[in-house]
């Protein structure tokens, strides 16, 4: 069976004044159906520039490279019309900010009723019917008397379930949230959490979550892709990747973590500082914070490979003990 | 037991909202954003301070060190009362009294070498100290917040995030405070950089023998560094207790719910816990409900919490709650 989505060997690059900044490097995974994955970095790991670069919404001195196939068409070099009717339509995405990803000076039902007037010819009556039902469905209350009211007149949790709505208005079937509940507080971050997890079971969405809190991976996510430096560090289950980490990175991650009941006395921490992507070491881009790098991972970037069926790794050090 | 270093005695910060109301005759309205807290803090503890946005956690360690006036209650700092401080008062104070804030660069002037930023402190506070003196302890403090001290001349933007938080630990530490109130101070850093600073916060404390105010949203962080945690809603303290007895047995509904919202980095006890998920949002804090502000959203609400507002009462001699439903 196809894939919805399949990407493999994605670069992106940027020309800057400073030189080329190669911020993802060889990413693959693919998504089936109704399936979700988290992808999880530390910031400038890439992620966002990941999903940028498949939904063609990256900045003009972007470069891509390899390939994206939603449902077997290429995405990457797809003309701006024809993938007008996928975005929105087939993939719509929501951002980590609700007010600055909102328009300040329309109604949300003109924002909602735009993306349906747009991709399924409705009229606006039918339109605003539609987009009711979708508030009440991400539980707006008195979503009949709040869709004529402006995005700075609904709290972020409520902005953040506006934004969700307008997503899924066109019931796509890939959804990519990038960092949806990191401006939010812990109990609105669970609200939200609880609402996507409904959603996804309801209208069979796929979800590629991209986030840097390992914790809504773990309550969401089918699959877990770790990303450092712009490459795939470890790419497995959530439960091979949390009860059996691999990478170096991943178990520092974990480990850095403070758990609520926890009982350690200090953290374990990765020393040093994340790269710089105008200026990656060569070799494996986390060689200079690895506790277990030697010589070879400074010369050369090692390649993913498989530890057991869908759980692999770009580590030296695990490959030569396999 | 021995005496409190800093207590805080129904404080309140208001401010006056809608300034440019529409009619003249309209009231200007207030916006209590701390609303009759006390507690005390004893030498050498960390106290964690935790709520979600909006719960006037920073507005608190604002008006404890000044930067903010409050409209009534005490502040008082080994017995000496800090509201009615002047500016001069406050000079000779700050030496005692630090601040770490929460975004690392926003908070160190661009225009400054970062041996300048680290000085500044010891140099307005304490201009008795020689220059040679200044040099050294700069260069001593900056090692000990792990910078090199051949960074001495460099701008804030040539440093991380990480880097930059260090450099105002450095600031807040050259004047050896007795305490340092930390206003989210990991919040905008990476996971992995969060725990070097936190680390090196909590070695330092010992080494220095400070006492703490750590404020964030994020509870696992605040529980790790922390001895006892308080847990503000809407300007109140809903509970404040031992951290090891608030994350263990939470008696607040609110804490309640606050903890099981946190989601735990582990795919089995993630999926199997049960998350106690609020009702509704935040009510506006220009008019919040009558009695307990937290009653329009608890599961165990009744008629009475309406009423009055609840006192913070002590369960044991340990933890305080201000509930009416908690039993004692």
């Amino acid at each position: 069976m196809m894939s919805l989505l399949s990407v493999k060997d994605l670069t992106v690059s940027f020309d800057t004044h400073d030189g080329i900044v190669r911020a993802v490097n060889g990413l693959g995974f693919t998504l089936e159906q109704g399936k979700s994955i988290g992808i999880v970095g530390e910031s400038g790991s890439g992620k966002s520039q990941t999903m940028l670069a498949l939904m063609g919404l990256l900045s003009r001195n972007g470069h891509t490279g390899g390939t994206a196939a939603f449902k077997g068409r290429s995405l990457l070099d797809m003309p701006p019309a024809e993938l007008n009717r996928i975005r929105g339509n087939d993939i719509s995405m929501i951002f980590q900010d609700p007010m600055t990803s909102l328009n300040p000076y329309m109604t949300v039902a003109r924002q909602l009723g735009e993306v349906l007037t747009l991709h399924k010819d409705m009229s606006r009556s039918e339109a605003k019917r539609a987009s009711i039902d979708m508030l009440d469905a991400v539980k707006i209350p008195e979503a009949r008397k709040r869709i004529d009211m402006y995005p700075h007149e609904f709290s972020g949790g409520m902005r953040q379930r506006v934004m969700i709505a307008m997503a899924l208005l066109c019931r796509p079937e890939l959804l990519i949230a990038d960092e949806p509940t990191t401006a939010l507080d812990v109990t609105v971050q669970a609200q939200i959490l609880q609402l996507l997890k409904e959603l996804q079971r309801e209208f069979n969405t796929a979800i590629i979550m991209i986030t840097h809190d390992l914790g809504v991976v773990a309550g969401l996510c089918d699959e877990v892709l770790v990303m450092y430096g712009g490459r795939t560090m470890e790419y497995g289950s959530v439960h091979q990747v949390f009860h059996n980490p691999q990478h170096p990175y991943t178990t520092g991650l974990l480990a850095a973590l403070p758990r609520v009941g926890g009982e350690e006395d200090s953290l374990r921490t990765i020393p040093g500082n994340p790269p710089n992507m105008l200026n990656l070491p060569s070799g494996c881009p986390f060689n200079e914070r690895c506790p277990e790098s030697s010589e070879r991972c400074f010369s050369d970037v090692p390649l993913l490979h498989g530890i057991e069926a869908g759980h692999t790794v770009a580590c030296h050090k695990r490959e030569e003990a396999v | 037991m021995n005496q409190p270093l800093l207590k805080v005695d129904n404080l309140q910060v208001r401010f006056t909202v809608n300034r440019n109301r529409r009619w003249p005759w309209e009231a200007p309205q207030t916006l209590k954003a701390v609303d009759g807290v006390s507690f005390e803090l004893y030498p050498g503890e960390t106290l964690g301070v935790v709520g979600e946005s909006g719960c006037g956690k920073s507005t608190l360690a604002r008006a404890i060190l000044g930067l903010l006036p409050a409209q009534g209650g005490q502040v008082s700092w080994l017995g000496e009362d800090l509201l009615g401080l002047d500016r001069r008062g406050w000079k000779n104070k700050r030496r005692e009294l630090q601040i770490i804030f929460q975004d690392p660069l926003a908070s160190l002037n661009p225009r400054m070498t970062i041996g300048e930023i680290i000085a500044e402190p010891l140099r307005s506070l304490r201009p008795d100290v020689p220059r040679e003196e200044v040099k050294r302890k700069v260069r001593e403090t900056m090692q000990l917040v792990g910078l090199l001290p051949n960074q001495i001349n460099r701008y804030p933007h040539e440093f991380s995030g990480g880097q930059c938080q260090r450099i105002g630990i450095a600031r807040a530490l050259i004047v050896d405070p007795k305490l340092i109130v930390c206003d989210e101070p990991v919040s905008a850093l990476d996971v992995s950089i969060q725990a070097q600073i936190v680390n090196l916060l909590k070695d330092l404390q010992s080494r220095l023998d400070l006492t703490l105010i750590f404020i964030a949203h994020d509870l696992s962080i605040v529980e790790h560094i922390s001895d006892r945690v308080m847990v503000m809603y809407l300007g109140h303290v809903m509970e404040l207790a031992p951290k090891r007895r608030l994350y263990r047995e939470p008696r607040h509904p609110y804490t309640q719910a606050l903890l099981s919202a946190v989601p735990i980095p582990d795919p089995e006890l993630e999926r199997n816990k049960t998350i106690q998920l609020l009702p509704g949002d935040l009510p506006s804090p220009i008019n919040p409900p009558s009695g307990c502000v937290f009653r329009t959203r608890c599961p165990r609400a009744i008629e009475a919490c309406a009423g009055e507002v609840p006192a913070l009462r002590a369960i044991d001699d340990e933890i305080r709650v201000a509930c009416i439903r908690v039993e004692q």
